[in-house]
Protein backbone atom coordinates (compact mmCIF):
# COMPACT_ATOMS: atom_id res chain seq x y z
CA UNK A 1 0.00 0.00 0.00
CA UNK A 2 2.77 2.30 0.86
CA UNK A 3 4.91 1.33 -2.68
CA UNK A 4 0.94 2.41 -4.05
CA UNK A 5 0.81 5.52 -2.18
CA UNK A 6 4.41 6.02 -3.29
CA UNK A 7 3.73 5.26 -7.00
CA UNK A 8 1.08 7.31 -7.33
CA UNK A 9 2.69 10.53 -6.11
CA UNK A 10 5.40 10.10 -8.55
CA UNK A 11 2.23 9.85 -11.55
CA UNK A 12 0.50 13.14 -9.91
CA UNK A 13 4.23 14.81 -9.51
CA UNK A 14 5.05 14.25 -13.24
CA UNK A 15 1.08 15.03 -14.97
CA UNK A 16 1.33 18.42 -13.42
CA UNK A 17 4.75 19.54 -13.41
CA UNK A 18 4.52 18.37 -16.88
CA UNK A 19 1.08 20.82 -17.52
CA UNK A 20 3.18 23.29 -15.62
CA UNK A 21 6.34 23.04 -17.27
CA UNK A 22 8.71 22.98 -14.14
CA UNK A 23 9.63 19.74 -15.22
CA UNK A 24 13.85 21.02 -14.27
CA UNK A 25 12.43 21.61 -10.58
CA UNK A 26 10.87 18.18 -10.19
CA UNK A 27 14.02 16.59 -11.87
CA UNK A 28 16.34 18.00 -8.90
CA UNK A 29 13.50 17.40 -6.32
CA UNK A 30 13.61 13.53 -7.33
CA UNK A 31 17.74 13.71 -6.79
CA UNK A 32 17.94 15.72 -4.09
CA UNK A 33 15.04 14.13 -1.90
CA UNK A 34 16.22 10.66 -1.29
CA UNK A 35 19.91 12.14 0.01
CA UNK A 36 17.48 14.15 2.48
CA UNK A 37 16.06 10.90 3.32
CA UNK A 38 19.70 9.86 4.37
CA UNK A 39 20.00 13.31 6.03
CA UNK A 40 17.19 12.74 8.11
CA UNK A 41 18.07 9.25 8.89
CA UNK A 42 21.42 10.61 10.22
CA UNK A 43 19.26 13.62 12.31
CA UNK A 44 17.17 10.80 13.36
CA UNK A 45 19.60 8.28 14.41
CA UNK A 46 20.81 10.79 16.90
CA UNK A 47 18.06 11.75 18.74
CA UNK A 48 16.55 8.40 18.64
CA UNK A 49 19.53 6.94 20.20
CA UNK A 50 19.35 9.19 23.13
CA UNK A 51 15.42 8.60 23.71
CA UNK A 52 16.14 4.67 23.16
CA UNK A 53 18.78 5.49 25.37
CA UNK A 54 17.27 7.32 28.18
CA UNK A 55 14.23 5.64 28.06
CA UNK A 56 16.04 1.90 28.99
CA UNK A 57 17.75 4.04 31.84
CA UNK A 58 13.81 5.51 32.64
CA UNK A 59 12.72 1.49 32.44
CA UNK A 60 15.38 0.34 34.72
CA UNK A 61 14.33 3.00 37.36
CA UNK A 62 11.04 2.02 37.25
CA UNK A 63 9.47 5.39 36.08
CA UNK A 64 7.69 3.86 33.09
CA UNK A 65 5.77 0.92 35.30
CA UNK A 66 4.49 4.89 37.08
CA UNK A 67 2.88 5.79 33.72
CA UNK A 68 1.64 2.15 32.66
CA UNK A 69 -0.13 2.31 35.40
CA UNK A 70 -1.23 5.70 35.22
CA UNK A 71 -2.54 5.22 31.46
CA UNK A 72 -3.92 1.52 31.71
CA UNK A 73 -7.73 2.05 32.08
CA UNK A 74 -7.55 3.35 28.55
CA UNK A 75 -4.39 1.03 27.38
CA UNK A 76 -5.63 -2.09 28.55
CA UNK A 77 -9.03 -1.45 26.79
CA UNK A 78 -7.52 -0.08 23.64
CA UNK A 79 -4.59 -2.81 23.27
CA UNK A 80 -5.81 -6.49 24.32
CA UNK A 81 -3.44 -9.44 25.02
CA UNK A 82 -0.36 -7.38 25.71
CA UNK A 83 2.52 -8.05 27.67
CA UNK A 84 3.58 -6.18 30.45
CA UNK A 85 6.79 -4.56 28.52
CA UNK A 86 4.82 -3.52 25.13
CA UNK A 87 2.20 -1.98 27.61
CA UNK A 88 4.36 0.42 29.17
CA UNK A 89 6.17 1.16 25.69
CA UNK A 90 2.60 2.04 24.80
CA UNK A 91 2.38 4.18 27.78
CA UNK A 92 5.51 6.37 26.82
CA UNK A 93 4.91 6.66 23.72
CA UNK A 94 1.70 7.91 24.53
CA UNK A 95 3.07 10.67 27.16
CA UNK A 96 5.84 11.85 24.75
CA UNK A 97 3.45 12.78 22.04
CA UNK A 98 1.16 14.47 24.57
CA UNK A 99 4.94 16.20 25.77
CA UNK A 100 5.52 17.14 22.42
CA UNK A 101 9.00 15.10 22.59
CA UNK A 102 8.43 13.13 18.87
CA UNK A 103 12.24 12.12 19.15
CA UNK A 104 11.33 9.93 22.25
CA UNK A 105 8.03 8.84 20.82
CA UNK A 106 9.25 7.43 17.61
CA UNK A 107 11.51 4.89 19.25
CA UNK A 108 9.16 3.92 22.05
CA UNK A 109 6.16 3.38 19.29
CA UNK A 110 8.53 1.08 17.11
CA UNK A 111 9.23 -0.90 20.34
CA UNK A 112 5.95 -0.98 21.07
CA UNK A 113 4.39 -2.37 17.49
CA UNK A 114 7.65 -4.90 17.24
CA UNK A 115 6.72 -6.11 21.02
CA UNK A 116 3.56 -6.28 19.84
CA UNK A 117 4.48 -8.47 16.13
CA UNK A 118 6.24 -10.98 18.28
CA UNK A 119 3.45 -12.10 20.76
CA UNK A 120 0.86 -12.30 17.77
CA UNK A 121 -2.90 -13.19 19.24
CA UNK A 122 -5.96 -12.39 17.80
CA UNK A 123 -5.86 -8.55 18.54
CA UNK A 124 -2.63 -7.97 17.34
CA UNK A 125 -3.22 -6.40 13.75
CA UNK A 126 -5.80 -4.16 15.36
CA UNK A 127 -3.59 -3.38 18.18
CA UNK A 128 -0.77 -1.88 16.03
CA UNK A 129 -3.26 -0.28 14.16
CA UNK A 130 -5.14 1.16 16.76
CA UNK A 131 -1.12 2.90 17.95
CA UNK A 132 -0.37 3.45 14.52
CA UNK A 133 -3.56 5.64 14.43
CA UNK A 134 -3.30 7.29 17.87
CA UNK A 135 0.32 8.04 16.42
CA UNK A 136 -1.07 9.77 13.50
CA UNK A 137 -3.43 12.00 15.33
CA UNK A 138 -0.98 14.43 17.15
CA UNK A 139 -2.14 14.46 20.61
CA UNK A 140 -0.22 17.35 22.56
CA UNK A 141 -0.56 19.39 25.21
CA UNK A 142 1.37 22.30 24.06
CA UNK A 143 1.79 22.87 20.25
CA UNK A 144 4.86 24.81 20.70
CA UNK A 145 6.30 24.25 16.49
CA UNK A 146 2.61 26.27 16.17
CA UNK A 147 2.96 28.63 18.78
CA UNK A 148 6.07 29.83 18.13
CA UNK A 149 5.74 30.85 14.23
CA UNK A 150 1.95 32.02 15.32
CA UNK A 151 4.12 34.54 17.97
CA UNK A 152 6.78 35.26 14.49
CA UNK A 153 3.85 36.29 12.67
CA UNK A 154 2.14 38.47 15.12
CA UNK A 155 -0.73 37.03 16.75
CA UNK A 156 -2.22 38.54 19.89
CA UNK A 157 -1.81 35.63 21.83
CA UNK A 158 0.04 32.98 19.94
CA UNK A 159 -1.35 30.16 22.20
CA UNK A 160 -4.56 31.15 22.10
CA UNK A 161 -5.29 27.96 19.49
CA UNK A 162 -4.10 25.25 21.86
CA UNK A 163 -7.90 24.04 23.04
CA UNK A 164 -9.24 24.11 20.31
CA UNK A 165 -5.96 21.63 18.92
CA UNK A 166 -6.11 19.26 21.49
CA UNK A 167 -10.06 19.18 20.91
CA UNK A 168 -9.82 18.34 17.27
CA UNK A 169 -6.79 16.00 17.73
CA UNK A 170 -8.77 14.01 20.61
CA UNK A 171 -11.85 13.71 18.54
CA UNK A 172 -9.73 12.68 15.47
CA UNK A 173 -8.04 10.08 17.48
CA UNK A 174 -11.22 8.91 18.80
CA UNK A 175 -12.78 9.06 15.34
CA UNK A 176 -9.56 6.92 13.64
CA UNK A 177 -9.77 4.26 16.45
CA UNK A 178 -13.43 3.27 15.83
CA UNK A 179 -12.68 2.82 11.97
CA UNK A 180 -9.45 0.67 12.81
CA UNK A 181 -12.21 -1.20 15.41
CA UNK A 182 -14.91 -1.18 12.70
CA UNK A 183 -12.69 -2.73 9.86
CA UNK A 184 -11.10 -5.14 12.39
CA UNK A 185 -13.94 -6.71 13.84
CA UNK A 186 -15.41 -7.36 10.45
CA UNK A 187 -11.61 -9.28 9.77
CA UNK A 188 -12.02 -11.56 13.31
CA UNK A 189 -15.74 -12.71 12.45
CA UNK A 190 -13.91 -13.46 8.77
CA UNK A 191 -11.35 -15.12 10.35
CA UNK A 192 -13.80 -16.97 12.72
CA UNK A 193 -15.58 -18.61 10.17
CA UNK A 194 -12.58 -19.94 8.25
CA UNK A 195 -11.52 -21.71 11.29
CA UNK A 196 -14.79 -23.31 11.66
CA UNK B 1 13.65 31.67 29.37
CA UNK B 2 10.76 30.48 28.80
CA UNK B 3 9.17 26.85 30.58
CA UNK B 4 9.28 25.22 27.33
CA UNK B 5 12.68 25.54 26.67
CA UNK B 6 14.18 24.22 29.94
CA UNK B 7 11.85 21.49 29.50
CA UNK B 8 13.59 19.03 27.66
CA UNK B 9 16.75 19.62 29.62
CA UNK B 10 14.91 19.02 32.73
CA UNK B 11 13.51 15.81 31.49
CA UNK B 12 16.93 14.03 30.51
CA UNK B 13 18.72 15.37 33.69
CA UNK B 14 15.44 14.00 35.65
CA UNK B 15 15.59 10.46 34.16
CA UNK B 16 19.35 10.00 34.72
CA UNK B 17 18.93 10.95 38.37
CA UNK B 18 16.14 8.66 38.71
CA UNK B 19 18.69 6.40 37.43
CA UNK B 20 21.41 7.14 40.06
CA UNK B 21 19.24 6.96 43.10
CA UNK B 22 17.86 3.66 41.66
CA UNK B 23 21.19 2.24 41.43
CA UNK B 24 20.83 1.52 37.85
CA UNK B 25 23.97 0.73 35.71
CA UNK B 26 23.54 4.08 33.79
CA UNK B 27 25.65 3.94 30.95
CA UNK B 28 25.12 -0.01 30.26
CA UNK B 29 21.82 0.14 29.94
CA UNK B 30 21.72 3.63 28.15
CA UNK B 31 24.22 1.84 25.74
CA UNK B 32 21.85 -1.03 24.86
CA UNK B 33 18.68 1.08 24.53
CA UNK B 34 20.85 3.65 22.09
CA UNK B 35 22.07 0.88 20.22
CA UNK B 36 18.81 -0.59 19.52
CA UNK B 37 17.33 2.72 18.40
CA UNK B 38 20.06 2.99 15.85
CA UNK B 39 19.48 -0.50 14.49
CA UNK B 40 15.53 0.70 14.22
CA UNK B 41 16.65 3.14 12.04
CA UNK B 42 18.65 1.65 9.70
CA UNK B 43 16.34 -0.80 9.50
CA UNK B 44 13.42 2.09 8.22
CA UNK B 45 15.98 3.91 6.29
CA UNK B 46 15.24 2.02 2.70
CA UNK B 47 11.39 2.61 3.12
CA UNK B 48 12.37 6.55 4.29
CA UNK B 49 14.03 6.86 0.96
CA UNK B 50 11.16 5.76 -1.09
CA UNK B 51 8.48 7.79 0.89
CA UNK B 52 10.60 10.81 0.51
CA UNK B 53 11.65 10.55 -2.79
CA UNK B 54 7.88 10.67 -4.23
CA UNK B 55 6.69 13.50 -1.45
CA UNK B 56 9.47 15.50 -2.55
CA UNK B 57 8.75 15.21 -5.97
CA UNK B 58 5.35 15.89 -5.25
CA UNK B 59 5.95 18.98 -3.25
CA UNK B 60 8.42 20.48 -6.11
CA UNK B 61 5.82 19.66 -8.70
CA UNK B 62 3.25 22.17 -7.94
CA UNK B 63 0.43 19.57 -7.58
CA UNK B 64 -0.15 20.52 -4.43
CA UNK B 65 -1.75 24.21 -6.24
CA UNK B 66 -3.56 22.24 -8.92
CA UNK B 67 -5.18 19.85 -6.48
CA UNK B 68 -6.47 23.19 -4.07
CA UNK B 69 -7.44 24.68 -7.38
CA UNK B 70 -9.70 21.62 -7.96
CA UNK B 71 -11.22 21.44 -4.54
CA UNK B 72 -12.11 24.55 -3.95
CA UNK B 73 -15.60 25.01 -5.05
CA UNK B 74 -15.75 21.70 -2.94
CA UNK B 75 -14.66 23.50 0.49
CA UNK B 76 -16.20 27.19 -0.04
CA UNK B 77 -19.26 25.18 0.18
CA UNK B 78 -18.27 23.42 2.84
CA UNK B 79 -16.60 26.76 5.04
CA UNK B 80 -13.13 25.61 4.75
CA UNK B 81 -10.88 28.55 4.14
CA UNK B 82 -9.10 28.44 0.55
CA UNK B 83 -6.39 29.66 2.03
CA UNK B 84 -5.45 26.29 4.35
CA UNK B 85 -6.22 23.80 1.31
CA UNK B 86 -3.19 23.36 0.58
CA UNK B 87 -2.05 22.79 3.90
CA UNK B 88 -4.77 20.00 4.38
CA UNK B 89 -3.03 18.61 1.20
CA UNK B 90 0.47 18.10 1.75
CA UNK B 91 0.22 17.55 5.36
CA UNK B 92 -0.34 14.11 5.51
CA UNK B 93 2.30 13.65 3.18
CA UNK B 94 5.31 16.15 4.13
CA UNK B 95 5.90 17.67 7.93
CA UNK B 96 8.54 19.84 6.85
CA UNK B 97 6.58 20.71 3.42
CA UNK B 98 3.35 21.87 5.70
CA UNK B 99 5.40 24.02 7.75
CA UNK B 100 6.49 25.84 4.85
CA UNK B 101 2.94 26.32 3.91
CA UNK B 102 1.97 27.40 7.34
CA UNK B 103 4.92 30.07 7.56
CA UNK B 104 3.56 31.41 4.22
CA UNK B 105 -0.05 31.29 5.23
CA UNK B 106 0.63 33.30 8.23
CA UNK B 107 2.71 35.84 6.48
CA UNK B 108 -0.04 36.15 3.92
CA UNK B 109 -3.30 36.22 6.43
CA UNK B 110 -3.08 37.39 9.70
CA UNK B 111 -2.56 34.74 12.47
CA UNK B 112 -5.41 35.64 14.28
CA UNK B 113 -8.04 35.85 11.32
CA UNK B 114 -10.32 32.75 10.68
CA UNK B 115 -8.11 31.40 7.81
CA UNK B 116 -4.68 31.61 9.98
CA UNK B 117 -6.42 29.90 13.21
CA UNK B 118 -7.63 26.91 11.14
CA UNK B 119 -4.26 26.68 9.20
CA UNK B 120 -2.83 26.90 12.67
CA UNK B 121 -5.44 24.30 14.40
CA UNK B 122 -4.75 22.00 11.55
CA UNK B 123 -0.89 21.74 11.37
CA UNK B 124 -1.45 21.18 15.68
CA UNK B 125 -3.77 18.18 15.67
CA UNK B 126 -2.47 16.36 12.64
CA UNK B 127 0.37 14.40 11.70
CA UNK B 128 2.02 13.13 8.65
CA UNK B 129 0.43 10.29 8.43
CA UNK B 130 1.92 8.34 5.46
CA UNK B 131 5.60 8.85 6.99
CA UNK B 132 4.42 7.82 10.35
CA UNK B 133 2.58 4.27 8.86
CA UNK B 134 5.56 3.63 6.65
CA UNK B 135 8.39 3.71 9.61
CA UNK B 136 6.05 1.89 11.82
CA UNK B 137 5.48 -1.03 9.38
CA UNK B 138 8.73 -0.80 7.96
CA UNK B 139 10.31 -1.38 11.60
CA UNK B 140 8.29 -4.95 12.26
CA UNK B 141 9.06 -5.65 8.08
CA UNK B 142 4.84 -5.94 7.52
CA UNK B 143 2.74 -5.02 4.95
CA UNK B 144 0.56 -1.91 6.21
CA UNK B 145 -3.27 -3.74 6.11
CA UNK B 146 -6.34 -1.31 4.72
CA UNK B 147 -7.66 -1.15 8.79
CA UNK B 148 -4.56 1.47 9.14
CA UNK B 149 -5.07 3.42 6.27
CA UNK B 150 -9.54 3.43 6.73
CA UNK B 151 -8.40 4.69 10.39
CA UNK B 152 -5.48 7.13 9.87
CA UNK B 153 -7.20 8.76 6.72
CA UNK B 154 -10.62 9.12 8.48
CA UNK B 155 -8.95 10.62 11.61
CA UNK B 156 -7.07 12.92 9.21
CA UNK B 157 -10.33 14.19 7.31
CA UNK B 158 -12.46 14.39 10.76
CA UNK B 159 -9.44 16.67 11.76
CA UNK B 160 -9.34 19.07 8.78
CA UNK B 161 -13.17 19.36 8.83
CA UNK B 162 -13.19 19.86 12.66
CA UNK B 163 -10.26 22.52 12.73
CA UNK B 164 -12.87 24.84 10.82
CA UNK B 165 -15.68 23.75 13.02
CA UNK B 166 -13.27 24.18 16.05
CA UNK B 167 -12.38 27.31 15.17
CA UNK B 168 -16.07 28.76 14.68
CA UNK B 169 -16.60 27.32 17.87
CA UNK B 170 -13.99 28.93 20.14
CA UNK B 171 -13.59 32.21 18.89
Amino acid sequence: MIGIIAAALCAVSVFSSISLSNTAQLSDAAISSCSDALQLALYLAGTMALWGGLMRVAEKAGITRIFERLLSPITKRLFKHCDEKTLQNISMNITANMLGIANAATPLGIAAVKGMAKNRSRYTARSIAMLTVLNTASIQLIPTTVGALRAKYGAAEPFDVTLPIIAVSLISAVCGCIVVYAVSMTNLKGKKNEIK
Amino acid sequence: MRSSEIFVPAVITFILLAGVVKRVDIAQEFMLGARESLLTVFEILPSLILIMTAVGMFSASGAVEIIADTLSPLTSFLGFPRECISLAVIRPFSGSGALCVLEDTLSKVPPDSFAGRVASVIMGSTETTFYTISVYFAAIKQKAYPAVFAGACFADMCGFVLSAAAVRVFF
